[in-house]
């Protein structure tokens, strides 16, 4: 008898999507042995996170926006614009490399998405910087100071005419239609239509048609190649993905700048702001799990890094709502991947809160014997191969740097080899021997 | 010991340290007087920022509150502006060629200017050929480079490199910073130091050039 989800633990539901994943519906594995390593991986990855009981080896993660692209001579150019040339670099990437798994190839997205949308907020690829260059964000007052009523007032609202027109130039035209909230039964269902008759309006539309178009077309042969990939024996490290409530404020809608004088000039607006909209990131992981099959949620953290904001404004502004984002998460059944770039040294006391197995971190520059030493019985930490040896060193130099990793950060269980950012660029033999290395001295016996 | 102004803006009291400027020149006092204090207050939030006492919102900040006074004292300087204060030494900061971020390196421009240095600052995306050129325009003495994406590694050597090769090689300090940048890659690029932030890369130029 199976019992209701709104019945079972948070342990019950992280329990059925992990059963959901090893499941693999619809995938056809090339082999019985492909379904077991297939298996074998995923259940490393649940030994390594829940922390209950020492996984076979090291897990290994591998993520790259265009590390893979790069290694087989694809510009970041065609990786956003030729999906053929994009999933044949990470097709070989599996062959080649044999990672333990692979993380879907869609960070870069579709070139002619961008184009038609007329998207404002980032540079990418032969529009802005170089076809050699890779996307890069466009710091920017996306919100103004006077918006943060109409965000807390309505965040949906708030992004549908007034974000969305302004970062997408095809969807400026959205600003003057009306809240949907005001349709409600027949005397003003005609008259709420009319806004959707201003010709600038239908533009609008026939950009979001058009871009859901190109949208349906990409995701088929990346949705493919995800199934081809599994068939392999490689699972999805990820199903998709969410974002701390402070930086969905301090990146996406404010910028740098701006968040840091809204911190002096408006702490309270920051505060009720970031509240609102936890709930809301929450449900966007759960979603993507939900939809994916898989419980991993990927979040990459920004402003929160050590230097980015004192103690005090930490733990006033990032750290609660971050905190209510992992543990809404974690309630679901869902496994949160905390990508923290940058170092979060001075952090590590407040993850300390955190539930045993809650979720998993990925660290950069984090001193990882210091995080072994506070978290090493409650949480999985990961990462710290550093991407400057990964292109800049030898082979040599990367063994003996996991060497250290597996024996300091490893010891037990509860460890992740992978390096501290998503990998623009790639070296073969470095990487090469990273995963090599691994799989050969991370086996826990 | 500090005047109430320096102390004001070093403590990052917005409204009261514009208060303070207006109710000043209001009464006639000299601008460049002001402006002097405000200098003051800068080195302290360096200070505190070197400290860890203050971090990368309140430099920020700081930075904003002085905007607003300068401009504020404006009106007011009227022919006093060849008076500038004697610069400590010529620094050139640019973010690498393919990199357009540009909050770190801005950060690193206001803290040398605040520190007493002329900076140019190239902007975002520059080509090598620029750093080289303003080398010899500008007879500036420490370059520093800027980079958040690994691809800034290779940029960072070729501009060393162009550098080298045009034979200014001996005439600059070059420092490196942002991002994905470590000793490591701070090897690889061929430049003289890496310094993980704003205070740092004052602290190199003052190293260099003294001050």
């Amino acid at each position: 008898m199976e019992k209701k989800w709104e019945d079972m633990s948070a342990e019950e539901r992280r329990e059925a999507r992990f059963e959901t994943w090893l499941s693999a519906e619809g995938v056809e594995f090339q082999s019985p042995e492909a379904e077991a390593t297939y298996k074998e991986a995923i259940m490393r990855f649940k030994d390594a996170v829940l922390m209950e009981k020492v996984p076979d080896r090291v897990p290994i993660f591998m993520f790259g926006t265009f590390m893979q692209p790069d290694i087989y001579g694809v510009t970041p150019y065609e990786a956003m614009y030729d999906t053929k040339k994009l999933i044949s670099a990470h097709r070989k990437f599996l062959v080649d490399f044999k990672p333990d798994y692979y993380l879907p190839p869609i960070f870069g997205g579709k070139g002619k998405i961008f184009e038609i949308l007329g998207y404002k907020q980032y540079k990418w690829p032969g529009h802005g910087v170089s076809k050699e260059s890779v996307y890069q964000t466009l710091e920017g007052e996306y919100m103004l100071p006077e918006d943060y009523e109409a965000l807390i007032e309505d965040p949906t609202n708030f992004w549908l005419r007034t974000y969305l027109p302004r970062i997408c130039g095809a969807l400026e035209p959205l600003k003057d239609i009306g809240a949907f909230t005001d349709i409600w039964e027949l005397p003003f269902i005609s008259t709420s239509m009319i806004p959707f008759g201003i010709p600038e309006v239908q533009n609008a539309f026939k950009a979001l048609l058009e871009a859901g178009n190109e949208a349906m077309a990409w995701i088929g042969e990346i949705g493919a190649f995800e199934m081809e990939a599994r068939g392999m024996g490689i699972p999805c490290a990820v199903a998709g993905a969410s974002k701390a409530p402070f930086d969905i404020l301090g990146d996406t809608l404010r910028g740098t700048r701006a968040m840091a004088i809204d911190m002096y000039r408006r702490p309270e607006m920051i505060l009720k702001a970031v509240e609102r909209i936890t709930p809301i990131y929450v449900k966007q992981g759960v979603n993507s799990a939900n939809f994916q099959g898989n419980p991993v949620v990927f979040i990459p953290l920004h402003k929160g890094a050590d230097g980015f904001m004192s103690d005090e404004q930490f733990k006033t502004f990032y750290w609660p709502t971050l905190k209510g984002l992992i543990l809404g998460l974690a309630a679901e059944g869902c496994v949160p991947w905390l990508f923290c770039e940058g170092s979060y040294n001075t952090r590590l006391k407040y993850l300390t809160e955190l539930p045993k197995g809650s979720c998993f971190w990925i660290f950069d520059r984090t001193d990882m014997a210091r995080a072994k030493k506070l978290l090493g019985d409650t949480l999985c930490i990961g990462g710290n191969v550093p991407s400057g040896m990964i292109l800049t060193g030898t082979a040599e130099q990367v063994k003996e740097y996991c060497k250290n990793l597996i024996d300091v950060a490893g010891k037990g269980g509860g460890y992740i080899m992978a390096m501290g950012t998503a990998m623009d660029q790639g070296k073969a033999d470095t990487l090469k021997a990273m995963i090599d290395f691994t799989k050969e001295y991370g086996v826990y016996k | 010991m500090a005047g109430e102004l320096a102390k004001l803006l070093s403590d990052l009291k917005e409204p009261e340290a514009l208060a303070f400027v207006e109710k000043a020149l209001g009464k006639g006092v000299d601008p460049m007087d002001l402006l002097g204090e405000t200098k003051e207050a800068m080195k302290i939030v360096g200070q505190r920022f070197a400290d860890e006492k203050y971090f990368v919102p309140d430099l920020i900040f700081a930075g904003e509150i002085l905007k607003r006074m300068v401009k504020m004292m404006e009106p007011h300087f009227k022919a006093k502006k060849g008076e500038e204060a004697e610069r400590l030494g010529k620094v050139i900061i640019g973010t690498v060629e393919g990199d357009i971020h540009d909050v770190g390196k801005d950060l690193v421009v206001f803290m040398l200017d605040v520190s007493g240095f002329e900076v140019t600052d190239l902007g975002i995306d520059v080509p090598v050929q620029k750093f080289v050129d303003t080398i010899k325009e500008t007879g500036s003495t420490v370059v520093g480079l800027s980079g958040f994406l690994t691809l800034a590694f290779d940029s960072m050597k070729e501009t060393v490199d162009a550098i080298q090769d045009a034979g200014l090689r001996d005439q600059v300090k070059i420092m490196v910073g942002g991002g994905q940048i470590d000793e490591q890659v701070r090897e690889y690029t061929g430049a003289d130091a890496y310094g993980k932030d704003a205070m740092e890369a004052v602290a190199l130029a003052k190293g260099w050039i003294g001050g």
